[in-house]
């Protein structure tokens, strides 16, 4: 399991090659991106990554131990960025490596529901005009349920 | 004990941090302790369920006992991923 919070850019391509050759015993291998998505204008400057260092790491670790403990997986990556991103860059990615692929799929899932509204990682959009607050959707909340 | 906001909350109330000597038994006793200090707290705590509240590093609800505790935090719901 391995968990990064960090500012700079990761490596897509070294982080998906690293993980998928880590082990010859898993057959699946499933991994999720997050990009900064510009808004329907095409009027965002900068989409303003905060969280709360310390117990973000805890929080991060507390999801993907707990995947774990639901799917037969063989490891677990999570890395989250913060700070100013631009449209297009990356924020984060998730892997999940499973003898099989259901629980490779499930398992990124649930990190990736769970990571939304409980890991403590806030967004501000800044426009050329004004900056504001994402706000936390309700469907992000309820998407916990199913689990 | 060390307080501490994030997002909005913080931009509203104008710092990341503080430090406070406090005799508040739960975070409901220290949401009304502040609030009472100044208009800027009682504005950032005025709808308590557009809150969320983490007790040493640990997501809680308003009714945690605050004995033992170092650290508080007070925030808007999350937006990771």
């Amino acid at each position: 399991m391995r968990i990064l919070v960090q500012e700079e850019p990761f490596d897509l391509g070294a982080e998906s090659e690293a993980f998928a050759s880590a082990r010859h015993d898993m057959g699946a291998i499933v991994t999720f991106t997050g990009v900064v998505r510009d808004r329907a204008g095409g009027d965002l400057d900068v989409m303003e990554i905060e969280h709360y260092p310390g117990m973000t790491e805890k929080a991060l670790s507390k999801i993907a131990q707990d995947a774990s403990e639901r799917w037969s997986l063989g490891d677990v990556l999570v890395i989250h960025r913060y700070g100013r991103l631009a449209p297009g860059d990356r924020i984060m990615m998730v892997a999940t490596a499973a003898p099989h692929r259901r629980d490779a799929f499930e398992a990124a899932e649930f990190l990736m529901d769970y990571l939304k509204s409980r890991a403590p990682f806030w967004k501000k959009e800044h426009t050329r005009q004004d900056a504001g607050w994402v706000a936390a959707k309700d469907e992000d909340e309820s998407a916990l349920s199913r689990w | 004990m060390d307080i501490l906001y994030f997002a909005w909350v913080r931009e509203r109330i104008g710092l990341p941090k503080e430090r406070v000597t406090t005799q508040a038994a739960t975070v409901s006793e220290l949401v009304a302790e502040l609030s009472a200090r100044e208009e800027r707290y009682a504005a950032a705590f005025s709808d308590l369920s557009a809150l969320r509240v983490a007790v040493d590093q640990e997501l809680t609800d308003f009714d945690a006992s605050l004995s033992g505790v170092r650290e508080v935090a007070f925030f808007p719901p999350m937006t990771g991923g």
